[in-house]
């Protein structure tokens, strides 16, 4: 099972819609990808906590249909 | 007792019996996903005593991890018991020096 960089995007940001999403294909094989999320509503969330409300943003998908997605989380500024 | 609940009490146990443990994908000899590797190569540059546990021997713990920290990736790094997350994380903390910080206090490998 694999996503397109495209469809990762949109979860996202239907999620986080102030967020600025940048992904990048490792792979080429629409199964490793990073991506770096950068978000206001981040601002005074731990790393763990920024990482899950990406993850929860995939709805479950991480780890089954995206099995590899490097990823970064920052606040804009 | 149901088996969830017996995993989910012998992953208390082993977070609970290694100050430093890593969840991972193989052994630290021979990681089998490229997250752990990283994983592994950040616990190594630090020096730092580590258990491992290998999720891929044994899928009651590969499942139930998952649950215990509610995270739903491989690898995952506990440090005197408390879940600090993947491999992200763990390059993230290393660059800003706090997973040294953290393990400072802990024995060294040998």
């Amino acid at each position: 099972m694999a996503m397109t960089a495209e469809a990762i995007e949109a979860l996202i940001r239907a999620a986080l819609p102030q967020a600025e999403v940048e992904i990048t294909d490792l792979a080429g094989d629409g199964d490793h990808y990073a991506a770096k999320v950068t978000c206001p509503s981040f601002a005074g969330m731990s790393r763990i906590a920024r990482q899950r409300a990406v993850y929860d943003a995939l709805g479950g998908r991480m780890g089954t249909e995206l099995h590899a997605l490097q990823l970064t989380t920052a606040v804009p500024g | 007792m149901s088996d969830t609940q017996d995993v989910q009490t012998r992953l208390a146990s082993l977070v609970a019996s290694n100050d430093v443990l890593l969840f991972m994908k193989g052994t630290p000899l021979f990681p089998q996903c490229g997250f752990s590797s990283r994983a592994v190569a950040i616990l190594d540059h630090l020096g730092v005593a580590y258990g491992s546990v290998d999720v891929l021997q044994d899928m009651e713990i590969r499942a139930g991890i998952k649950e215990f920290s509610d995270w739903p990736t491989i690898p995952q790094l506990y440090v005197k018991g408390e879940f600090l997350g993947g491999s992200d994380i763990m390059m993230e903390m290393y660059e800003a020096g706090e997973l040294q910080q953290l393990v400072a206090d802990l024995p060294k490998a040998e």
